[in-house]
C-alpha cells in the first residue's frame, strides 16, 4: 500500500476514535478536566519551588519562566505520546493474551501500524491545549524579563516543533518495544509502572544530574535509552538558558537525530522479532 | 473461641494469597524508589542555587531523609484498590454474602489488608533495607527511643486512618454506585497535600494551616517528621491524639455509612 493510503486509513482510525469519545460526552469532559486538574496541581508543586530559588541549580538559567517552557514541552509531548500511542500500546498486551492479535496479523496492512494507531485518546489534547498555552504564556514572561529576550523566529519555531516530534517518536519506540515485550512474557501487566518510572528521569533539566551519582545517570539515559534528549532538546531550544546557539546545545540536537533513528529502527526490530515468536491464544 | 479460630483462619488465607506474587512484590517496590532518585537531585539542584542551608527548617540531607521516610509512611498508610474494590462489590451484588454471612464486612476487610501489609513488609523489607542502607549517609542517626516509638504508633494509626477514610469513600457506593470521580479526586489531594510530594511546611499560609486541619497530613508527613525528630514535645502529643481522633472519626463514620447503606441496598446482578 502506498503512503497515501496509510494516510486514509490513519484519518479513518482519529475519526472513528472521535466518534467513540462523544457517544460518552460527559465522561470525555471529566478526563479532559481531571488531566488538566492533575497538571495545574503539579504546576503549583513548582511554584512553590520557585518561593524558595530563582533558578534550578546554581548557573544553569533554568530561571522559573524557562523552567515552565521546560514543563509546557513535556506537557506537549506527553500529551502527544498519550493521544497516539498510549491506549493502544496497553491494548496490545491484552490482545496477546486473548490471541485478539491473529485479527490484526490477517489484515492487508503492516501490523505495528494497524496496533499502533488504531484508537486515538482525544480528551489527552485538554493536556496539549494547556501546555500550548503555558509555553506561550512562559515564553512571554521571558521576553519581558530578560534582556536581550531570547529570539524566537520562524527557524526557532521549526526546530522546536522538529524536535518535539522526535521526542515523541523516542517514546514511542520505547513504549511499543516494552509492550512487544509481552509476546514473550505472555503478560505485561506494569507497563504503565515502567513507563512512568523511565519518563520520570526525563521531566526536568539534564544539568541536574550531576556529580558522582549523577553523570552516569545523566550518561545512560542520553546515550543507552534516550529519554532525557526527549524534552530537553526541544526544550533548550525554545527557552534557550545558555548562551544561545552555545556548542553543546547543537551536538545534542544533532544527537538527537541519531538517537530518534536508532530508536525507530531498533523497536521496529523488536516488534518484528516478538510477532515471530508469537503463538496465537485463541481458539 | 470460635470467633478468634474464624478471623485467625481468615488471616492465614489472606496472608497466603497476598506471598503468591512475591517476585513482583520485591521488584515493584524497588522499582517505587526511583522517583525519589529524581526527587533527590532536583532538590540537591534547588539548595545549590540556593545561600541558605536550611529550607522551611529542612537542610537538604534531612529533606532526602524526609522523602526516604514518607515511602515507610506511605507503605503503611496507602490502600492500592480498597475503595474501588468495596464499590465494585455493592455494584456487582457480591457484598451479599456479608449481609448473610455471620461476618462483618470491614473487619473482613481490615484483615484482609493487615495480610496484605503484613506480606508486603515481609517481601520490601529488603528492598527497603537495602535503599536505607545505600543512603544513611542522609540520616544523622537512628532516632530517639521517644521518637521512634512514637513514629510507629503514628504509622499504626496512619494504617488505621488509610484504611477507615478510604473505606468511607467505598461505602459511599451504596449512594452512588460509581465512585471513580470521588477518589480521583481523593487520590489528587493526597498525592500533593499528604506530604509525599513535599514537606507541608514549606507550603505558605493560609493553605499551610487548611492542609494542616485535613486528615492528609497523617498519612505520610506526620510519621516521617516524627521520625526525623522534627515534631517534639507537646505538639508530638497533640499530634498523636488528633490523628487517633482522625481515625476514630472515620471509624465511626465508616460504621454509620455501612448501617445506613445497607438499608437501602437493592441487590443488584446475581
Amino acid at each position: 500500500m502506498n503512503p497515501a493510503a496509510y494516510f486514509g486509513i490513519f484519518l479513518t482510525f482519529a475519526r472513528n476514535s472521535l466518534v467513540r469519545n462523544m457517544m460518552f460526552r460527559a465522561n470525555f469532559l471529566i478526563e479532559c478536566a481531571s488531566s488538566v486538574t492533575w497538571t495545574l496541581m503539579n504546576l503549583g508543586f513548582y511554584l512553590l519551588i520557585f518561593q524558595y530559588t530563582t533558578t534550578i541549580g546554581a548557573n544553569t538559567g533554568w530561571g522559573q519562566w524557562e523552567f515552565f517552557a521546560f514543563l509546557a514541552t513535556t506537557m506537549l509531548v506527553n500529551s502527544l505520546v498519550q493521544a497516539f500511542f498510549m491506549p493502544n500500546c496497553e491494548d496490545l498486551s491484552e490482545l496477546i493474551r486473548t490471541g485478539g492479535l491473529d485479527f490484526a496479523l490477517l489484515k492487508p496492512i503492516d501490523t505495528q501500524f494497524l496496533i499502533s494507531l488504531e484508537k486515538i485518546d482525544w480528551s489527552s489534547f485538554a493536556n496539549f491545549v494547556a501546555g500550548l498555552v503555558l509555553l506561550v504564556v512562559s515564553l512571554v514572561q521571558m521576553g519581558l524579563s530578560r534582556s536581550p529576550p531570547p529570539e524566537i523566529g520562524p527557524v526557532t519555531i521549526f526546530l522546536y516543533v522538529f524536535y518535539v516530534l522526535c521526542g515523541v517518536a523516542i517514546l514511542y519506540s520505547l513504549m511499543i518495544a516494552l509492550s512487544a515485550t509481552s509476546i514473550w512474557l505472555g503478560q505485561n501487566r506494569s507497563l504503565y509502572d515502567f513507563w512512568f518510572y523511565i519518563t520520570n528521569f526525563s521531566r526536568y533539566p539534564m544539568e541536574i544530574y550531576d556529580g558522582a551519582w549523577g553523570r552516569p545517570i545523566r550518561f545512560v539515559s542520553t546515550f543507552i535509552i534516550p529519554v532525557l534528549v526527549v524534552v530537553n532538546v526541544p526544550a533548550r531550544i525554545v527557552a534557550q538558558p545558555v548562551t544561545p546557539g552555545s556548542s553543546d546545545t547543537w551536538t545534542l540536537a544533532l544527537f538527537t537525530l541519531v538517537a530518534t533513528a536508532a530508536s525507530l529502527g531498533l523497536s521496529r526490530f523488536v516488534f518484528q522479532a516478538a510477532l515471530r515468536n508469537y503463538r496465537s491464544a485463541s481458539s | 473461641m470460635a470467633a478468634v479460630q474464624t478471623w485467625w483462619m481468615i488471616l492465614r488465607v489472606s496472608l497466603a494469597e497476598r506471598l503468591v506474587y512475591r517476585g513482583d512484590f520485591a521488584l515493584g517496590t524497588l522499582m517505587r524508589f526511583l522517583p525519589i532518585v529524581t526527587q533527590i537531585f532536583l532538590w540537591t539542584a534547588v539548595f545549590a542555587a540556593r545561600d541558605e542551608q536550611s529550607l522551611a527548617g529542612f537542610t537538604r540531607d534531612e529533606l532526602v531523609a524526609y522523602y526516604l521516610l514518607t515511602m515507610v509512611a506511605r507503605a503503611f498508610s496507602s490502600m492500592p484498590g480498597l475503595a474501588s474494590g468495596i464499590a465494585a462489590q455493592i455494584r456487582s451484588g457480591e457484598i451479599k454474602k456479608f449481609l448473610l454471612q455471620p461476618v462483618d464486612l470491614l473487619g473482613f476487610l481490615l484483615l484482609g489488608r493487615v495480610a496484605h501489609k503484613l506480606a508486603y513488609y515481609i517481601v520490601a523489607i529488603g528492598p527497603f533495607a537495602l535503599v536505607f542502607f545505600l543512603c544513611r549517609g542522609y540520616f544523622t542517626g537512628w532516632p530517639s527511643v521517644t521518637a521512634l516509638s512514637a513514629g510507629i504508633l503514628s504509622l499504626v494509626l496512619a494504617f488505621l486512618l488509610g484504611y477507615f477514610l478510604e473505606a468511607c469513600m467505598g461505602l459511599i457506593g451504596f449512594w452512588w454506585l460509581e465512585v471513580s470521580s470521588i477518589l480521583f479526586v481523593y487520590m489528587l489531594f493526597s498525592f500533593f497535600l499528604s506530604g509525599h510530594m513535599f514537606p507541608i511546611d514549606m507550603l505558605p499560609e493560609p493553605w499551610h494551616t487548611l492542609v494542616s486541619l485535613t486528615p492528609l497530613q497523617f498519612l505520610a508527613f506526620f510519621p516521617a517528621a516524627v521520625l526525623l525528630e522534627k515534631i517534639q514535645g507537646w505538639q508530638l502529643v497533640w499530634g498523636l491524639v488528633a490523628e487517633a481522633g482522625w481515625v476514630l472519626f472515620f471509624l465511626l463514620l465508616s460504621r454509620v455509612l455501612f448501617h445506613f447503606g445497607t438499608q437501602r441496598y437493592s441487590a443488584y446482578g446475581g
